[in-house]
Parts: C-alpha cells; sequence; structure tokens
C-alpha cells in the first residue's frame, strides 16, 4: 500500500505540474481531473476509502464536469492557445521558480530531518467517518451546509424569470434598451411556461 | 465472499459482459421489431443471430478516420474513458456469490463515482471533434448526466439506511425476507428514471438526437471508435440493469434455481423493459428534461431519504 502511496503521490504532483504548463485550456483540466483522481488513489491507499470515493465522485466527477462545461461554452481554440503561449514566455517563469525551489528545498529537508510517520493508520470506514462528522465536528457540517444554502439562494436569485418591472426600468435607463428587453422576454418566457403547447 | 480466483472470474465477467453487449444489439434490433409489428434482422443464421458476426466484421473493417481538424489526443482517448469506467464498475457487480471481482466495502461509492468520470467520454468527444452539433450534444450529456446523477445517488440512500452497508454484498444479504423494491419502491423509481439517463437510453437520448444534432457527440467518429460508443452504451444498459437487480430485487437469492442463473433472469427482465422504454416513449425536450430532474425528482429523492430515515430511526 505505500508503494501505492507515492506512486500516486509522484502522478499527482507531475499531473499537476502538466496542468499549470498546458496551453489549451481543456488539456490543463484534464491533468488536472488526473491529478485529482491520484489523490483519491493516494486517500484509498493510506485506509480512507469514503475519502476516496468522494473525491472522485465530487471532485472528478462533478465540479471538473462543469469546470469543462464552461471551458467548453467558451470556445477558446487555437487562437487562445497561441496567446497563452506568447504569456508564459522566457523571462516570466524565473520569479515562481525561483521562489517554489526555496520552498521545495524547506520541503525536503524537513521530511529528511523528521522521523518518517507511518502512512496507513488502518482502514477507516464510511461509518466512523459519518459518527466523526456528525460528532465532534458538527459544528463544521453546519458551517458547511449554511454556505451552500447561500450559494444555492443567490443561485435562485441570479436564474429567476425577470419580471415585468425590472424589464420596463431597463427599457428606459439602459441604452441598449432593445435588445435588453428582448433578451429578457425569452428568458421570461422560457422560465414561464416550459411546457407550453 | 470474493472470488478465490479473481484471474478466472475477472475475465468469466469480462468475456460475459463484452459478448452480452454485442448479443444486445441484436436482441434490441429483434425486440424492437416485434413491438414495431416487423421483422427485424432475420437473414443471417437462425433467427438473424449471426446478424452480430456479420456486424462486428462490417465495424472492424471500416476506415478509422480522424477529422483533420480534431483534437486528436482526447479525440482517440474520449471513446476508451467509456469503456474503462463501465467495465470497472463491472468489478463491484456480485453477480452469486463468489462471482465477485471485489468486495469493496464502498462498492456502490465505486459505481456512483465510475458513472460520473463516464460523463467525461460523452463531453471530451463532443468538444475533441471540433463540430457544432457534437459540441451540442457534448453539452447537453454533461448538463443532463450532472443534474440526473445528483438523485441518482440520493435515491440510493434509502438502501443503504435500510441494509447499513456501502458494500453491494452485504446489500443483497439484507434483502433475504424482503426485496428492497417493496420498502423503497419510490427510490426504486428514482434509481431507474435516473439509471436510464445516466445511460442516455431513449427517452433520455438527448446527447444523440438524431433529429436534430444528426449523431451528437459520435457525429464524427466512424470505424471502431463509434463501435467503442455503442458497446459502452450496451455495457451501460447491462450495468444499470444489474445494479437495479442488486439494488432492489434481490441480486442473485431465489428458490431453487443456482443463484446465477436468478440474477440473469432478473437482468435480463429489466433490459427487455429499457428496450420497451425505446420502443414506445418519444424523446423529451430538454428543458422539460432539465426541469423535471430538478423540480420533481431531486425533491422526491429528498423526500424519500428523510421518510426513511425517519422510520429507520423510530424502528430503533
Amino acid at each position: 500500500m505505500e508503494a501505492a502511496f507515492y506512486i500516486a503521490g509522484i502522478v499527482a504532483i507531475v499531473s499537476t505540474v502538466l496542468t499549470i504548463s498546458r496551453l489549451n485550456a481543456v488539456h490543463a483540466l484534464l491533468y488536472l481531473i488526473v491529478s485529482l483522481l491520484a489523490v483519491a488513489v493516494a486517500f484509498y491507499a493510506m485506509g480512507a476509502p469514503l475519502v476516496a470515493a468522494l473525491e472522485v465522485i465530487v471532485y472528478a466527477g462533478a465540479i471538473m464536469v462543469l469546470f469543462v462545461f464552461v471551458v467548453m461554452m467558451l470556445n477558446l481554440g487555437k487562437r487562445a492557445a497561441i496567446a497563452e503561449g506568447q504569456w508564459m514566455q522566457g523571462s516570466i517563469w524565473v520569479g515562481p521558480v525561483l521562489l517554489s525551489a526555496v520552498l521545495i528545498a524547506e520541503v525536503v529537508y524537513l521530511i529528511l530531518r523528521a522521523r518518517l510517520p507511518e502512512i496507513a493508520v488502518g482502514v477507516i470506514d464510511p461509518k466512523q467517518v459519518g459518527l466523526a462528522l456528525y460528532g465532534p465536528y458538527l459544528i463544521g457540517v453546519e458551517l458547511a451546509s449554511m454556505l451552500l444554502l447561500g450559494a444555492l439562494v443567490g443561485a435562485c436569485h441570479l436564474g429567476r424569470p425577470v419580471h415585468e418591472k425590472t424589464e420596463a426600468r431597463y427599457d428606459r435607463n439602459s441604452d441598449g434598451a432593445r435588445a435588453h428587453s428582448g433578451g429578457n422576454l425569452i428568458r421570461a418566457g422560457i422560465g414561464r411556461t416550459p411546457d407550453a403547447p | 465472499m470474493t472470488s478465490p480466483y479473481p484471474i478466472v472470474a475477472i475475465a468469466g465477467i469480462l468475456i460475459v459482459a463484452l459478448s452480452l453487449a454485442a448479443l444486445l444489439i441484436w436482441l434490441e434490433r429483434r425486440l424492437l421489431a416485434l413491438w414495431q409489428d416487423r421483422y427485424g434482422p432475420n437473414r443471417v443464421g437462425p433467427f438473424g443471430l449471426l446478424q452480430v458476426v456479420a456486424d462486428m466484421i462490417k465495424i472492424f473493417a471500416k476506415e478509422d478516420w480522424i477529422p483533420p481538424f480534431a483534437d486528436k489526443g482526447v479525440f482517440v482517448i474520449a471513446p476508451a474513458i467509456i469503456m474503462v469506467t463501465v467495465l470497472l464498475s463491472f468489478a463491484v457487480v456480485p453477480f452469486s456469490p463468489g462471482i465477485i471481482v471485489v468486495d469493496l466495502n464502498i462498492a456502490l461509492l465505486f459505481f456512483l463515482g465510475m458513472s460520473s468520470l463516464g460523463v467525461y467520454s460523452i463531453v471530451l468527444a463532443g468538444w475533441a471533434s471540433d463540430n457544432k452539433y457534437s459540441l451540442l450534444g457534448g453539452l447537453r450529456a454533461a448538463a443532463q448526466m450532472i443534474s440526473y446523477e445528483v438523485f441518482m445517488s440520493l435515491s440510493l440512500m434509502g438502501v443503504v439506511l435500510l441494509a447499513g452497508s456501502f458494500s453491494l454484498s452485504a446489500i443483497v444479504e439484507a434483502q433475504k425476507r424482503l426485496w428492497f423494491v417493496v420498502p423503497q419502491f419510490l427510490g426504486f423509481l428514482l434509481f431507474l428514471i435516473a439509471g436510464v439517463a445516466e445511460a442516455r437510453r431513449s427517452p433520455f437520448d438527448l446527447p444523440e438526437a438524431d433529429s436534430e444534432l444528426v449523431a451528437g457527440f459520435h457525429s464524427e467518429y466512424s470505424g471502431m471508435k463509434f463501435g467503442m460508443f455503442f458497446v459502452g452504451e450496451y455495457l451501460g444498459v447491462i450495468l444499470i440493469s444489474s445494479m437495479i437487480t442488486v439494488l432492489f430485487f434481490g441480486g442473485w437469492l431465489g428458490p431453487w434455481l443456482p443463484p446465477v442463473v436468478w440474477f440473469l433472469i432478473k437482468m435480463f427482465a429489466f433490459i427487455c423493459f429499457f428496450i420497451l422504454l425505446r420502443a414506445s416513449l418519444p424523446r423529451l425536450r430538454f428543458d422539460q428534461l432539465m426541469s423535471w430532474g430538478w423540480k420533481v425528482m431531486l425533491p422526491l429523492a429528498l423526500l424519500n431519504l428523510i421518510v426513511t430515515g425517519a422510520v429507520v430511526v423510530a424502528w430503533q
């Protein structure tokens, strides 16, 4: 299991570096997905199967799909990759590389000096995670749920059908009045009658 | 509970699943024909059974063309993803005591994780083809599968609550007295609908709606790469049918016959049901699909979870 952990760790590091250095946004996202999967394998090797499964379902399976979805909608294409290539040239790398080299040196030093802790502390089954979450860490669960509720309310607010009043205000105040009201009418129509004949 | 000879189990399950998927192509065409009052393929071999072989030879011999405007690497890897994720999911399906590759204690979550990774196949195929119809198919697939995954996993949590485990063989064992379809009927319906949507079968086949998107995400695919999407879809149907069998209909449990036979009988019943759905229902419109998922199915799944939880607590 220890070998699996280290191999997964190396895969995660390499794919994360590739994520940063890719010019094409979708390719970068693919490497990020690989990195998340590698982290999931590392969790599994450490004896946390539930966290590994949730890493795959939530991060790799849901959040990253949304990222890919948005990048697909942006339709970046070859010109964006060329522009990225021009931004990422030469001297711009020097500063970040030097600073992170210092950090890596520190991390290596600390790891070499400290006695390596045991990786596997035994398998932690889903029940134990649940008991811990709804026992000592209840406040964290509640805070996270409040945050998510806030996000949900915000999304509902942004996605609501536009009312007549706000539409009229758009007509008076904004320059592109016609375009605005047209768009709003279409959106309101979709929102109101999903199953009109 | 894990098989004593894992390699034999792996090889056996792979061979059976892949040949079943190939056979399903014939079965679907025959059954669709039956329900539409015509014959279907009946020329090649007895009952047209060798039609599968003929189709295989044809699809292998076809030119495997990669469009020059496509993103080559992603284009090639996309059909492989769906095969890998679906076949990996079969590793946790308990066909009978002893015929299972690995009996994980998070098997159900493993299945959900693999099915959520399967989305990438469709989305990336749509993107890499660099074709507006494919891209629309890919976008639809992403939105549809993410939405339906949410209540797919929620609908299963009732079963987990009753069985007290994520392990699929433990779930089957917990149904010795009563199949979960009885106490979890709502959960079963929700999972059935979500499963059809996850397998992108009619009436939820919007990512490849032929009449509006040419062939959706696989418009640009030919030869065996197209074949992999095709077989992947049928493997998905087999997988969802076996999951329904395991989670709600007692898996291998049943009197007289050997356990594997019971499993296959139940699984085949659901496969035929999937084909019947395709023969009888029209395709949904996309906004109907989304609002149905979020406004009806998700609240019902949450309600099912809350009521089941309350009953389980009250029982103890």
